[in-house]
């Protein structure tokens, strides 16, 4: 695992806020910027889904990204495919590692079968929160719902297999280890602090996670992601048809 | 793990081939048993399940692979839905694994895949879209299409993180056989992919059946 100590954004920083472990936020990312998620503790996990935000109906889409870059999880250089053939994000440095989108979201009840169950009335804002709920109340906010929820991908958390197809939640991120995602498109993003759907039973101590969003600029002829494989040059050019570049 | 039906044909009350490239859509009964035959070997079929009374609650792939812990689709697998509850469970299947993460062809993604001037040529995503653009009762759209099932198709995924499409282990004869825990719809495209050699370049047709619920 690389070191994490932190390079800084290359390019001015536009904002930064700090998600609490369990919380849920959603914005528009628009072409060109970009956000550093830093697991500031260690062991968070932030589990994100993207749209196209001028048509929601495009989005991002687990089985055409992880195909077509023949790989099972994210991590540097690998490009976040829409259902279009388009490139919505890109992940431009990455010191975790490891990235995983093939385990979905945590919801309700697995949340209380592992942690049991906390509400506002008696824990206030320590209450449990899943991240299939704050998905939810999220999408919500931008005339989203149910059928709009697909795979996601969960930063930070490394999941293997083995041979037989067994699944594995790995040892959790060092403190300060960082992903930095481009915006390829006007994305609308929607994040939740909630536990990866593997964490074992247990205590629930959802792990917080810093935002810092900067302006990247668009790709550029020799980007890293961008060449990382023919197969994302082709997406790219979907995508600059799309903008009329 | 490998297990033989002992379901007759002759006793099916649906018993339809789908050809190669072609949508096929019907709702199966809670306690119907649904096989699925690989007539030539080696077809995708990809599959979607819908709760038949109330479509926003349908298969989901990555909660059948998070509650099992297990990427792979065989006998004992529960298809569960976005809600959280078993829709099917497989019961038979002389393949031995089906894949869930490698979802649908589309033109779009067969512009990435292969070559931009693909998009033209027919895909599962088109086969998609006809079925639910005719189908008046659920008011579907693409927001409705999700990651599928890809019976017959083999995806092994790597200790490293590696993804391929290998090729497949199905042959003439094999089938998979599910029984219904609730009433789905079932939407198919029998894929019509012809850019990747897991099939050998050669979409083929396969044979649906239904059972009605069987007595212990």
């Amino acid at each position: 695992m690389l070191e994490a100590t932190a390079r800084a954004p290359a390019g001015p920083v536009l904002w930064e806020e700090t998600l609490p472990g369990g919380a849920h936020w959603s914005g528009v990312m628009r072409r060109g910027t970009a956000l550093r998620f830093t697991d500031i503790e260690g062991g968070a996990n932030l589990s994100a889904l993207f749209w196209n935000f001028e048509e929601k109906s495009e989005r991002y889409n687990m089985p055409d990204t992880l195909k077509a870059q023949h790989t099972a999880f994210l991590t540097r250089g690998h490009c976040g495919f829409s259902d279009m053939g388009r490139v919505l994000f890109s992940i431009v440095e990455d010191t975790a590692g490891w990235n995983d989108t093939i385990c979905g979201v945590i919801d309700d009840a697995t949340m209380t079968a592992r942690f049991g169950k906390k509400r506002f009335q008696e824990h206030r804002n320590d209450m449990h929160r899943s991240g299939r709920e704050g998905l939810l109340k999220e999408m919500g906010r931008w005339g989203l719902g149910k059928r709009d929820l697909h795979a996601n991908v969960n930063f930070f958390s490394k999941v293997t297999t083995d041979a037989d197809g067994n699944l594995s939640l790995c040892a959790a991120t060092r403190p300060r280890a960082y992903v930095d995602v481009r915006f390829d498109m006007d994305v609308l993003l929607a994040i939740t602090a909630a536990p990866h759907p593997l964490t074992e039973m247990g205590v629930y101590v959802p792990k917080p996670v810093k935002l810092t969003a900067w302006r990247a600029g668009i790709a550029p002829a020799d980007d890293y992601c961008r060449n990382s494989r023919s197969e994302n040059q082709r997406a790219f050019v979907n995508t600059a048809r799309y903008f009329a570049d | 793990m490998l297990v033989e039906s002992r379901l007759d044909p002759e006793a099916a009350v649906v018993n339809e081939v789908c050809a190669a490239g072609e949508p096929w859509m019907k709702e199966i009964r809670k306690g119907q048993i649904f096989r699925i035959l690989d007539l030539e070997g080696n077809q995708a079929v990809d599959t979607l399940f819908y709760n038949a009374h109330d479509t926003e609650e349908r298969y989901s792939a990555i909660d059948t692979i998070q509650r099992q812990r297990n990427l792979y689709l065989g006998v004992g697998t529960r298809l569960i839905s976005t809600e959280g509850n078993a829709m099917l469970t497989i019961i038979a299947d002389n393949c031995g694994r089906h894949d869930t993460l490698g979802g649908a062809c589309a033109q779009e993604s067969n512009t990435i895949r292969y070559a931009l001037n693909k998009r033209f040529m027919h895909a599962c995503r088109d086969n998609f879209m006809c079925a639910i653009q005719h189908d008046y009762r659920h008011g579907m759209s693409k927001r409705d299409i999700t990651h599928n099932i890809n019976f017959f198709m083999n995806v092994p995924v790597t200790p490293a993180g590696g993804l391929t499409f290998e090729d497949g282990i199905s042959a003439p004869g094999k089938y998979v056989e599910m029984r219904a825990e609730m009433d789905v719809m079932c939407l198919i495209s029998n894929c019509p992919q012809l850019n990747n050699p897991c099939n050998a370049y050669n979409p083929t047709p396969i044979r649906l059946l239904i059972w009605d619920q069987q007595s212990a």
